[in-house]
């Protein structure tokens, strides 16, 4: 199945510590792309299978006890810990599983290259043509007589984190954009994300302005905020919303940054939305790792959950994109929307404020459209916060900023179970080859460092897998309304732990059956009956055109045409 | 200071604040002298009312409201909108009885606070007696907040109406001042055809009020008991029911006033049973009653191998006291009056809901009832609950454990028959423990009807497909018990019931009682309503298939779903456990024994016991069991966040996946029918399954509907998006890390 796989190492008698049923003896295999542990002695066949890319860390544990055993511990980027155990004075062959293992979890600390580029699989789509930026903004029907493409960044010389194509208002020249990019925060000037079909009002995102202490100000910037304001003749306002707490906001200007006042920018207010940094994001999962693996104490457990924060950052996002949602929608407004640097909050709240006011981003294709721009176009870092292949798991730069991302959009299918045509599945497994390395999505920090390591080339797409077997990923339930906006509740009441994925390790939790294949079965059973009633019709056809064609309206007629969902 | 134009209402005291702009009160110069009624039930009378009353609307931010007249009746606290009704929108789910906008059941009244300069007081008797307060806020058993401002209307109007209410909901009274029995004076509305459906509809709930109800049960369960009728006049005891079953080996039945005596509930196939039983504590010196009652476990023993496992519940869980603080504290966070306090309570919703105990008292009762079916599936031994009454959690847990075990209580029918056996013929204390006279007497009141329908409801939210009947039903039924006029709720036990039936009866001129069952729905809502009840994921089961399989079996038979030996045997103690089994077959040794001596704890015991269950392929119609791990056990979102619109989510909720199957199911059976129609040759009849007729609903704009749907049905929301006010969140981040910057390189010492 995976080409190029190296079955580098098999260690057997090995003891792997299972949290949940104890210790388990098998066999452990270490390839350049998994580790994968069996034993066949129980009943059912115990498995564990995991590709080496979900590592954050892996290390000997103390010394050889007395026993002569060596413990490793695997702490593991998915939410768990694995724990295996040897015998240490045996053969040289288990020891070099452990080395090899040790080896290939992180091969770019070891000046190797990651398993997507040695991974050669060849699926009926290239899903690295998933994402056209020109045709994803024609469908939004730009450029128009207000919005322009401008080729300024075009080799990246400007903003090496954007991507080549900008969309800018037709006001503004590239002259007067260069030196707006002086004054954004990398050069991460305000561009146009999306554009409201039909009261133009736009969703805008930016990097801060580098204002500092002294209230610097650029009038190329305040030129492109008023033209972007003009651009959308319904309303006489813009809305700047910053996603940083006001304080941190206002720190900021200690180092050159800051936010954009209101004497300066006229006609504009600024919000603050109040979500914290990707420190405070990294400390909240690793407790909420602490609380769900791999015990789950009960009689605690609802505080526990809350001292971890997570679903109050949670809820801070949703609120954040939803205001957002809102000023588009209902204030037919344009908004600005940055953080510090603008790619971390701001891809977060532009992404998720458009799946809500956009039904075709709630679409598989669509949702893989979203990806590709919002955040690996416009340059989310994967490579720092993910870490691919690096050993330094106390690298600061890590943080769970896309599976906060992707956590807030199951709480949106979970309130809106029939907007999406994706399912639970879809989501779990992003996120599970976000870390894996075995495909190129989610390589590198930006566009252009993707073109320079020739990833496209060289790696396979994620979509290119996800959209060879579409049936896999598809809600059953799912209905399209073309134009409908979704305003999730934020209350957090309403938001749940996302057990199916942070606690789905623990076999407790596992549902026997999910319901999932019941919608499964009801839609097989509708498409078999369907199937008859075709057959039936065809033979009732071929009888009644032999004798008159008198009963043109017959009771089959008047069926509703069932759409196929499968 | 405000003055009213016209209507003679007197100036308020100037402390008062008004929350009313001036345009409001403009809009009601012209008080209408055409004064509306309510339309009233049948029996039903009014006893006071008072215009204008302000009633502020819920599903506003800010204080505004409707101008109105507020009535009491025998029946409920009723307010009448002084607007013109605006056109009817079809409502789908609709209460015959009441509106949930602005009827109140006088039994649904939890408390009424008054307002009273600026501040907030809890009315109790003696508040009532001049003094009215400005606004009156009502809270509802059903969760509902109504609040009403008296400051309007003319002083005496204003202080009639509050007394009266405040009398009619907050004093104890007497059982027959009670609705039901007004209503159930007159003629049972509607024509004969429609009672003839009803009553058919009726057989199919068992009431377990006759002796070949228990006969019939018997026979389903394959049980060996005895039926008792000695009962019959209540000879025996009167907290005991009229018919009941005890095991065979019970001779002597007339001693101790049935104390003690094991009621037997349920019979599993292997032949080994669950009875419950009222033990009173026994001191030290009482030999006899305590040898009364080893003979009493000893005949227990007898039904099945000799063998028996007593579980005294009142040691093991929490008490009717405890439960009822526990829901007192736990209700509080759902009974909000206003976005404000919505969004304070937000931030702390875990730790709140944690610290109510609520959901581990449910936690609690569904370990105790697996604890119970462990042994009757793995163990096959006998099991005997106890209580002090036997008519609480004996009730709780005993009910749970059937619904894990038989199949047939997951249906609607079968449900609603064992909440007739368990609960009404068992002589749970309805009337006590929910207060429905408001006795001052608080330590017997208690929400236990309602703790095991909350285990249900966990029950379905986990296992969905299982059951026949949605939450949307637990949830009406959860209202039901305060709508005083089903017979179901009023009364403490059989005799009681009969007590009062007959006391009662010289009074209805017309023939026999019909005082209605709460079963017979059409009372409160029309047949397309009662659609709701059903659950379009439940996996009925294949009859014809089951018909070559199992072609002997009687109607209502259980599937067996696999040999108990398949799954008798953990891991572990496998071995030795057989080996003891057969020897205690061989020896028929009497095994009495207790929970507390077994050497595992029961939770971990339990937890092996649903891990095996768990790995065993799905069948809906055979064992069902919950997990009841932490995150497993959630809040009843329905029926205890359906008022509060902060959290409506508006398209979107389970409705919009109930209605998606609906509309899928339906086509199916379209399918179905045009092959049907097709099929000429062969005259075979269609498959009228009750979910079925989910296709004649509507939903038009489903869309649109919020997820509070079916329940307060709001019709020209605007669709705005809820932001929550106060977002400044003072989100407690303590270290560092928040002040930290993105970008590391800058902080370089970090680790």
């Amino acid at each position: 199945m995976y080409l190029f796989i190296v079955c580098v190492s098999t260690a057997k008698d090995v003891t792997y510590i299972c949290p949940f049923i104890g210790p388990v003896r098998g066999s452990l295999t270490v390839t350049n792309y998994r580790l994968f542990f069996r034993c066949t002695d129980r009943e059912p066949v115990f498995g564990l299978d995991l590709p080496l890319g979900a590592l954050s860390r892996a290390e000997k544990i103390g010394a050889a006890t007395s026993r002569g055993d060596v413990s490793y511990g695997l702490v593991c980027k998915d939410m768990r810990n694995l724990r295996f155990v040897h015998k240490e004075l045996e053969d040289s062959l288990k020891k070099s599983a452990f080395e090899v293992l040790m080896k290939f979890a992180f091969p770019v600390s070891n000046n190797m290259s990651l398993f997507a580029f040695e991974y050669k699989q060849v699926f009926p789509e290239n899903g690295w043509k998933v994402y056209d930026p020109l045709a994803e903004y024609k469908r939004q029907g730009l450029p128009n007589e207000s919005w322009r493409i401008s080729k300024v960044n075009d080799h990246y010389e400007l903003c090496d984190s954007y991507p080549a194509a900008l969309f800018v208002p037709v006001t503004i020249t590239d002259e007067e954009l260069r030196r707006v990019f002086s004054f954004r925060a990398k050069g991460r000037i305000p561009v146009l994300s999306w554009i409201h079909p039909e009261s133009q009002a736009a969703v805008v995102r930016a990097s801060q302005p580098m204002v500092g202490q002294n209230g610097r100000r650029c009038k190329e910037d305040e030129k492109l905020l008023q033209a972007i304001m003009d651009a959308n003749a319904q309303s006489h306002k813009l809305f700047i919303f910053d996603a940083r707490p006001s304080v941190n906001a206002a720190a900021n200007k200690m180092k050159g940054g800051g936010y954009e006042s209101e004497d300066a920018y006229q006609n504009a207010e600024l919000v603050f939305l109040d979500i914290h940094n990707i420190h405070v994001m990294r400390e909240s999962l690793r407790k909420l790792k602490e609380v769900v693996y791999p015990n789950i104490e009960e009689s605690h457990w609802l505080s526990n959950l809350e001292s971890t924060h997570w679903l109050e950052h949670i809820k801070l996002i949703l609120a954040g994109a939803l205001r957002i949602a809102d000023k588009v929608e209902s204030g037919k407004t344009s908004v600005v929307v940055h953080c510090s640097d603008g790619w971390d909050r701001t891809p977060q709240l532009t992404s998720l404020a458009l799946i809500m006011l956009d039904s075709h981003y709630r679409t598989i294709r669509g949702f893989q459209i979203l990806l590709e721009k919002e955040w690996l176009s416009f340059g989310h870092r994967f490579q720092q916060r993910v870490g691919h292949g690096d050993r330094n798991h106390t690298d600061a730069d890590r943080s769970p900023i896309f599976l906060q991302f992707i956590d807030c959009v199951w709480q949106m299918t979970r309130q809106f179970p029939a907007a999406f045509e994706f399912n639970e599945y879809f989501l779990i497994t992003i996120l599970d080859h976000l870390y894996s390395c075995l495909f190129g999505t989610f390589l590198c920090n930006s566009e252009q460092q993707r073109l320079k390591e020739e990833v496209p080339k060289r790696t396979v797409s994620l979509w290119s897998f996800v959209n060879s077997q579409l049936e896999e990923f598809v809600n059953p339930l799912y209905v399209h309304y073309p134009s409908h906006v979704l305003f999730p509740t934020v209350g957090i009441r309403h938001l749940q732990l996302w057990v199916t994925y942070y606690i789905r390790w623990n076999p407790r939790m596992r549902p026997q059956e999910p319901v999932h294949q019941r919608y499964k079965e009801l839609l097989a059973k509708r498409a078999e009956l369907q199937k008859r009633v075709e057959e039936l019709q065809r033979e009732a056809a071929n009888r009644t055109a032999s004798s008159s064609s008198e009963r043109a309206g017959s009771p089959t007629r008047s069926i509703t045409p069932v759409q196929t969902f499968v | 200071m405000l003055s009213l134009g016209s209507g003679g209402a007197k100036s308020t005291k100037p402390s008062f604040v008004s929350y009313v702009t001036p345009e409001e009160i403009k809009a009601e110069k012209d008080p209408p002298k055409k004064e509306k009624h309510p339309d009233l039930l049948p029996g039903e009378v009014e006893f006071c009312s008072a215009n204008p009353i302000l009633k502020y609307s819920q599903d506003d931010l800010s204080q505004h409201g409707v101008f109105g007249t507020l009535f009491c009746t025998n029946f409920r606290v009723t307010f009448i909108s002084d607007e013109t009704p605006q056109e009817k929108t079809a409502k789908t789910f609709k209460n015959k009885l009441y509106g949930e906008k602005n009827d109140i059941p006088l039994m649904c009244v939890d408390h009424i606070y008054g307002v009273y300069d600026e501040k907030r007081k809890l009315i109790t008797g003696g508040l009532v007696k001049n003094k009215y307060p400005s606004k009156m806020i009502i809270h509802c058993k059903d969760l509902r907040v109504f609040q009403f401002c008296l400051t309007f209307t003319k002083e005496e109007d204003a202080k009639k109406i509050f007394q009266g209410i405040a009398h009619h909901c907050l004093e104890e009274k007497s059982l027959k001042c009670v609705f039901a029995f007004s209503y159930m004076g007159t003629p049972s509305p509607g024509t004969d055809l429609s009672f003839c459906r009803e009553m058919l509809r009726k057989q199919e709930t068992i009431m377990f009020d006759s002796p070949e109800d228990w006969t019939q049960e018997m026979k389903r369960t394959k049980a060996n008991c005895r039926l008792v009728i000695e009962n019959k006049n209540f000879e025996l005891s009167q907290r005991l029911p009229k018919y009941f079953v005890i095991p065979l080996a019970i001779g002597d039945l007339f001693s101790y006033q049935g104390k003690g005596l094991p009621i037997w509930c349920w019979s599993h196939y292997s032949g080994c049973a669950l009875f419950k039983a009222s033990f009173p504590p026994v001191t030290q010196e009482d030999g006899d009653f305590q040898k009364h009652l080893e003979t009493m476990i000893n005949a227990v023993a007898h039904n099945y191998l000799y063998s028996v496992k007593t579980e005294d519940l009142s040691e093991s869980l929490p008490n009717i006291q405890d439960i009822q603080q526990s829901y007192n504290k736990f209700k509080q966070f759902f009974l909000i009056e206003n976005s404000t306090d919505f969004w304070l309570s937000d931030v702390k919703w875990f730790s709140s809901l944690e610290s109510s105990g609520w959901l581990d008292i449910i936690r609690q009762c569904l370990q105790k009832a697996v604890e119970v079916v462990e042994c009757l599936e793995k163990d096959n031994t006998n099991v005997l609950i106890t209580e002090e009454e036997g008519t609480d959690l004996c009730c709780v847990i005993s009910s749970l454990a059937q619904i894990m075990l038989d199949p047939y209580y997951r249906t609607l029918m079968g449900f609603q028959s064992l909440v007739q056996k368990e609960w009404v013929a068992g002589c749970h204390a309805f009337l006590d423990r929910c207060n429905h006279l408001h006795q001052k007497d608080k330590e017997c009141h208690s929400p236990v009807f309602l703790l095991f329908l909350e285990c249900v409801w966990q029950l379905v939210q986990q296992h969905s497909p299982a059951f026949q009947f949605s939450e949307t039903y637990l949830t009406v039924l959860s209202d039901s018990v305060h709508v005083p006029i089903f017979s179901t709720f009023l009364f403490n036990s059989a005799h009681h019931r009969e007590g009062v039936m007959k006391a009662e009866s010289p009074l209805a001129q017309s023939g026999p009682l019909s005082c209605p069952t709460v079963w017979d729905w059409s009372v409160q809502f029309d047949s397309k309503a009662q659609n709701f009840f059903y659950n379009p994921l439940y996996s009925e089961k294949v009859k014809h298939e089951k018909a070559v399989r199992k072609p002997h079996k009687p109607k209502h038979q259980r599937q067996l779903s696999l040999p108990s030996t398949a799954f008798k045997t953990p891991l572990k103690k496998g071995f030795f456990k057989d080996e003891t089994d057969s020897l205690k077959k061989m020896l028929q040794v009497k095994r009495l024994s207790r929970w507390m001596g077994s050497p595992d704890s029961p939770a971990a015991t339990t937890r092996e016991f649903y891990e095996s269950w768990q790995h065993r392929p799905v069948d809906y119609h055979g064992l069902l069991l919950p997990c009841l791990d932490g995150p497993a056990v959630r809040v009843w979102m329905q029926r205890y966040l359906r008022w509060i619109p902060e959290v409506y989510i508006l398209g979107g909720g389970s409705v919009a996946m109930t209605t998606k199957l609906m509309e899928l199911l339906s086509q199916v059976q379209d399918l179905k029918r045009v092959l049907e129609q097709r099929d000429t040759s062969q005259a075979a009849k269609i498959d009228h399954r009750p979910y079925i007729q989910h296709r004649l609903l509507s939903f038009g704009s489903s869309g649109r509907l919020s997820s509070s749907f079916p329940f307060a049905y709001t019709r020209n929301r605007s669709f705005k998006p809820i932001i929550p006010t106060g977002l400044m969140q003072r989100l407690m981040v303590t270290d560092s890390l928040a002040s930290q910057e993105d970008e590391a390189s800058s902080v370089a010492s970090f680790v």
